[in-house]
């Protein structure tokens, strides 16, 4: 097929680059602007007109952050809440997944079916309950109290994600595997597993994400305040007079780094993981 | 080493479906068996419940003389191959030939060796780091080999194992995987749908039909002697041609149409139960290779006058296209879709030498090798004898 070949300054400068470019500015700005704030001092934050570039650089709002709020602590524990809920998550989901998508199983079809409402499911609507049920067990302010709600909310939609890549897996995979000698157990963890890497992936980013910035649950559950994760930290800086907002904005881009390093690495898993189902099945 | 045996094997689906019936099979140990049969025969399903991936309804499948319907697969030591091959997609060639021997708990030393070895005799040794998807066809099918053979097992079992791979190659790796088989002496049992890879591959070959076993048989004695019109003008390409015709009233004649042909007094000698005919219709099978362009003034007894229809040449023989005024018999079950030209009521091939003159539209006399005709009974289809 031939096709015209842009010349020039009109292969750069064309309507689709344009609007690319329009899309990144909007998407970046606020994050820039984030960053930047946060080096600045106090009294430039507010400045007007707006400085657009900190001047000069102060590290005051980090050391802030993590000596005088303890933001420390608030990030351990979103660390250990979020890293627990997402082994969880792609523990039970992977098994799950494969038994719904590859194993003969009766009532299929109304268990997807439930997973579905249950991942549409309000969280607001769950809390007051749950919060009784944690207090009846003892649990308020602990990290059990997060990481099960976390699994619990964040597992059907890790089931339907792995389940739609093993199902593309061809059914010779286990059965060669099985004549091979191995095992059920040895056959996913070595044959099918390995091939589902960028579902797990995706799963694994979106748990991840969803957990690490979930704030109502984490609010709600903690009467200690020795177990708050970044974003209910973040919110609750300060006191009732004073807001700092520098110190919120160094916070938030510490928040921000572990999000953005896991997105980054497995970038293009995660791609090829929202896509699969739709050329593959 | 062992051999493999069924015996009144079948196999009912769980939605009722009898994919398989009262199948008795032996494979002699070291013998290369093909299992040949039209698309939807039951093939798959024989070569599976040999593997153990299905479940055996009836009958008991032995192998090395052991009972073995109630193993699990890794417990029959029989290896497969599949048609798609089912290479790990995640691992090296060395890893997937070495997979069945890292189960088995061998040193690491010793799957080395010997996955270099199956990679040697499959001239696999320059490619074992790569992955499959950097293979080409012909290099991921030899993988799929190389984990068979890497296991020494009981049998081999290959399911069309070649039909993915482009025609030259077909051809190639036809001999190659017999060399191999060969040299390792193991007992195989090969499925295809291709009737030419089947007899020149096969010490035997088993055809199948409908889930029954029809023939099995050296290729030459399936070619020479087929027990029935199916497996008649399954095997060999271009297929037999079949006609309705009438027996003489004594039986030394024969009519096809309007034309009629002597049958020599050796036939009966060979097929007693012809002159139990005479007097009624039978089905006549002439191979196209039976058929040959008769000498001007010879004797016309045993020859035929046919209108030819269409010629097509094809080097180093040419294939007649032609019609009489006889009768077609259809047998659906065993025409080759892909390479036969449509054929029309009355019409039949003959693969004649490629010096012929003769052109569309022309009459052509046919010389028939009458010792060499097949007959068959039009009601049950098999061969009278
Ligand atoms: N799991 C199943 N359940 C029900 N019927 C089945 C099942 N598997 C196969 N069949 C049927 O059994 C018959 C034999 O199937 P099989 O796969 O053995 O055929 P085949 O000879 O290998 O054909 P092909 O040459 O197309 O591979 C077919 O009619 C098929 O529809
Ligand atoms: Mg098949």
């Amino acid at each position: 097929m031939r096709y015209r070949r842009r010349k020039g300054i009109s292969r750069i400068v064309n309507p689709l680059n344009a609007a690319v470019l329009g899309v990144s500015i909007f998407v970046l700005l606020p994050i820039y602007w984030l960053v930047a704030s946060s080096f600045k001092t106090s009294v430039n934050i507010g400045a007007s007109p707006p400085q657009y570039f900190p001047d000069p650089i102060s590290f005051t709002n980090y050391s802030t952050a993590f000596v005088h709020y303890g933001f420390g602590r608030y990030f351990l524990n979103s660390v250990v809440v979020t890293v627990f809920a997402t082994l969880l998550v792609l523990g039970i989901g992977s098994l799950a997944g494969y038994a719904m998508g590859r194993l003969p199983m009766r009532g299929k079809a109304p268990m997807l079916v439930t997973l579905l409402v249950i991942s549409v499911f309000p969280e607001i609507a769950v809390v007051s309950p749950l919060y009784l049920l944690m207090r009846d067990l003892g649990w308020l302010g602990s990290y059990q109290a997060l990481i099960i709600p976390y699994t619990a909310f964040n597992l059907p939609f890790a089931i339907w994600i792995l389940r739609n890549y093993f199902m593309v897996i061809p059914k010779e995979m286990e059965e060669t595997s099985r004549i091979d000698g191995a095992t059920t157990m040895r056959t996913f963890w070595s044959v099918i597993l390995p091939q589902a890497l960028p579902g797990l992936f995706t799963a694994g980013v979106f748990t991840f994400t969803a957990c690490w910035t979930e704030f109502l649950m984490a609010l709600t559950f903690d009467n200690t305040n020795s177990f708050r994760t970044i974003p209910v930290g973040i919110a609750l800086f300060g006191s009732p007079n004073v807001i700092p907002y520098g110190t919120i904005f160094a916070a938030s881009v510490v928040a921000v780094v572990p999000v953005g390093i896991l997105v980054l690495v497995f970038r293009k898993f995660v791609v090829s993981g929202l896509t699969a189902g739709a050329v593959k099945g | 080493m062992a051999s493999i045996l069924l015996e009144k094997v079948g196999k009912v689906y769980p939605n009722g479906y009898r994919a398989v019936e009262n199948l008795d099979l032996e494979i002699a140990e070291g013998e290369f068996l093909v299992l040949v049969g039209p698309s939807g025969c039951g093939k798959t399903t024989v070569l599976r419940m040999i593997a153990g991936l299905e479940e055996i309804s009836t009958g008991d499948l032995k192998i090395g003389g052991a009972v073995v319907n109630d193993l699990e697969p890794k417990d029959r030591d029989v290896a497969m191959v599949f048609q798609n091959y089912a290479l790990y997609p995640h691992m090296t060639v060395a890893e997937n030939i070495g997979f069945a021997l890292k189960l088995r708990k061998l040193p690491k030393e010793e799957v080395r060796r010997k996955v270099e070895e199956a990679a040697e005799i499959l001239g696999l040794s320059e490619w074992l780091d790569r992955k499959p998807k950097q293979l080409s066809g012909g290099q991921r099918q030899r993988v799929a080999m190389g984990r068979a053979i890497v296991r020494s097992p009981k049998a081999f079992l290959m399911d069309e194992p070649l039909s993915n791979l482009d025609a030259k190659l077909r051809v190639k790796m036809r001999s190659e995987v017999r060399r191999i088989q060969e040299r390792l002496g193991v007992a195989t049992v090969y499925v295809t749908h291709d009737q030419v890879e089947a007899m020149t591959m096969g010490d035997r070959v088993a055809v199948m039909r409908d889930g029954v076993l029809q023939q099995c048989d050296t290729p030459q004695q399936l070619y020479d002697h087929p027990v029935n019109q199916f497996v008649g003008a399954f095997i060999g390409s271009p297929a037999m041609n079949l006609y309705e015709a009438k027996l003489g009233p004594d039986a030394t004649v024969i009519s096809l149409g309007s034309q009629t042909l002597r049958i020599p007094e050796s036939t009966f000698a060979r097929r007693p139960a012809l002159r139990g005919f005479a007097g009624r219709m039978v089905t006549v099978g002439i191979r196209p290779e039976d058929l040959s362009v008769a000498i001007p003034g010879g004797p016309t007894d045993g020859s035929l006058i046919t209108e030819v229809q269409l010629l097509e040449a094809l080097g180093s023989e040419m294939m007649v296209h032609f019609s009489i005024d006889a009768n077609l018999v259809t047998e659906e079950a065993a025409a080759e879709e892909e390479e036969d030209i449509l054929v029309h009521k009355g019409e039949g091939v003959a693969r004649v030498a490629p010096d012929l003159t003769v052109r569309t539209g022309e009459t052509l006399m046919l010389q028939v090798a009458m010792e060499r005709i097949h007959f068959f009974d039009p009601e049950t289809t098999w061969a009278i004898w």
